[in-house]
């Protein structure tokens, strides 16, 4: 049992200080990471700051026709909401596809930006090898039951993946995180916002340990007539992503005027396929295009032990999402 | 008060459902400090005297349960569904998430909705059963 001491929030700027002040300190959100790995061992916070009394749980409109997202918001409610389900349903479908009633009731939207992978190496303090947990150490993962793990971007350091469903249905949306650190506020885009492993797999995020996320602002969207968000997984429910797929396209009549494709359960973090969105632009919506998108999406994987089957699973996930978004109920 | 139950003590199998501040939350993952003025109910508030709940009714009439240490959660989180249910929340299996509206319970609803608690006996028909008929109980 490691001793913590326990704080509120009551304005944003104290939660930063509190942060600047001490390292080993964190943010509590939900808990339903954070208090999950504290009991794992994983975690060893000296301080929780408690941001749930903090006005940050609203939903609002932006200027210009975008939606904010408050840090707090919880998953339950975003997915509820009127306006995400009528401009962002994908981003509605991914958060119910995850965890459970009871858990989207207490996850925050910053909180599930923020959950670390679900490696059962990185889970469990009894194996000594993972260089995320501690640097340096190797990685068990890599030698050991992969099938969870990373088929894109991944390095010698580590092969684990980013367990979020609503990220992925982020990264096709394009938001940006508004975050504040001891300087004030800056704006992260979506897309930079994760990392890859690299050598520093310690690091999920670009998000400094002394920074609190104020909201996350979602663009006005072109794709609202047209997505779909695929998970598939070991049981039909409360079960996380082996593949998951958001797709969604903009469509003039049956041509593609642009495409956003993202990927979940394949690497480190939401993967973006970009190539394969370009490819779609100005083809028509057709099994064809889809394929041949499919391919480009996972060009560049590379499988390890236990997780080769999931480059045809992601493949074949892509073409049903993008068919299903296409408005094709195949 | 020995009515919540703690099962994996990690948020997988719903074991420990409470009410706090009017939704369903997993206990096993939520600090007390954190509910601070919040009202919580646990299995042992929702009978008034002898008089059970229509949930507590229901898992008795259809056999909801057998060796009973996942049915404190069960019923928790049913209360909880109905409430949802009544507020037009969305599941993943809502047919038209883009437009909000009322929601129709169907099997399915009821099984993606209670799909976060477990139960190692594999009462999950008498469960479904039970909470349609709460749910047909506070419709009429
Ligand atoms: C059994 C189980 C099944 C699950 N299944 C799924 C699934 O299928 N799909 C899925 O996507 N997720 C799943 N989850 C994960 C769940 O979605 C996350 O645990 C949740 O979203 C985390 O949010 P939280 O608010 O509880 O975060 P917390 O646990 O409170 O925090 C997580 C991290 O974020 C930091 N943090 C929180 N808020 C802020 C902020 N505003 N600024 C800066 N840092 C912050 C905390 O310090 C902590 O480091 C599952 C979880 C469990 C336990
Ligand atoms: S894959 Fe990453 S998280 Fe898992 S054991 Fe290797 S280093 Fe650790
Ligand atoms: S004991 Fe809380 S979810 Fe299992
Ligand atoms: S009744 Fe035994 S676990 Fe559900």
């Amino acid at each position: 049992m490691n001793s913590f001491t326990f704080r509120r929030a009551d304005a944003p700027d104290t939660a930063v200080e509190a942060l600047a002040h001490d390292h080993a300190a964190k943010l509590l959100g939900g808990g339903t990471n954070l208090i999950d790995l504290m009991k794992q061992g994983v975690e060893q916070p000296t301080a929780l700051i408690d941001i749930n009394p903090l006005p940050l749980a609203e939903i609002t409109p932006l200027p210009g026709g975008g939606l904010r997202l408050g840090a707090t918001a919880r998953n339950s409610d975003t997915a509820a909401h009127p306006e995400v389900r009528a401009q962002y349903p994908m981003l509605a479908q991914a958060i119910l596809a995850g965890a459970s009633a009871q858990l989207r009731n207490m996850a925050t939207d910053a909180g599930n930006l923020l959950q670390r992978t679900r490696c059962y190496y990185f889970y469990d303090p009894a194996y000594l090898a993972c260089n995320k947990r501690k640097p340096g150490s190797g990685c068990a993962a890599i030698t050991g039951f992969n099938r969870i793990h990373a088929i894109l971007g991944a390095s010698p350091e580590c092969i684990a993946t980013n367990p979020s469903d609503m990220a992925v249905a982020l990264a096709a949306l394009e938001p940006t995180v508004r975050v504040r650190g001891p300087k004030g506020e800056r704006h992260i885009h979506f897309a930079d916002f994760h990392r890859l492993p690299g050598k520093t797999p310690e690091i999920d995020t670009n998000l400094r340990a002394d920074e609190l996320i104020l909201s996350i602002d979602l663009p006005r969207s072109s794709y609202a007539a047209h997505s779909h968000y695929l998970k598939v997984r070991d049981r039909a429910s409360y079960a996380f992503a082996l593949v998951s797929v958001a797709a969604a396209l903009d469509l003039d009549g049956t041509t593609i005027r642009s495409a956003r494709l993202a990927l979940g359960g394949v690497a480190h973090k939401p993967w973006r396929a970009e190539a394969a969105e370009k490819s779609l632009k100005g083809k028509p919506a057709t099994a064809d295009s889809f394929r041949a998108a499919a391919e480009l999406a996972l060009a560049g994987a590379q499988t390890y032990k236990d997780n080769a089957f999931k480059v045809p699973m992601a493949k074949q996930a892509i073409v049903r999402a993008l068919t299903v978004a296409a408005g094709e109920q195949a | 008060m020995t009515g919540t139950k703690k099962g994996c003590d990690h948020g997988q199998c719903g074991s420990c459902t409470v009410i706090a501040g009017g939704r369903r939350i997993n206990s096993c993952l939520s600090l007390a400090l954190v509910h601070q003025g919040d009202t919580v109910t646990t299995i042992e508030g929702l009978a008034h005297g002898d008089q059970l709940h229509p949930v507590q009714t229901a898992f008795l009439e259809h056999d909801g349960y057998q060796c009973g240490y996942c049915t404190p959660g069960q019923i928790m989180s049913a209360v909880a569904l109905l409430d949802e249910v009544r507020k037009g929340q969305p599941s993943q299996v809502t047919p038209e998430l883009r437009k909000a509206g009322p929601v129709e319970l169907t099997p399915d609803e009821i099984k993606e909705r209670m799909s976060g608690n477990l139960c190692r006996c594999g009462a999950y028909p008498g469960i479904v059963a039970a909470v349609q008929q709460a749910y047909g109980q506070t419709q009429s």
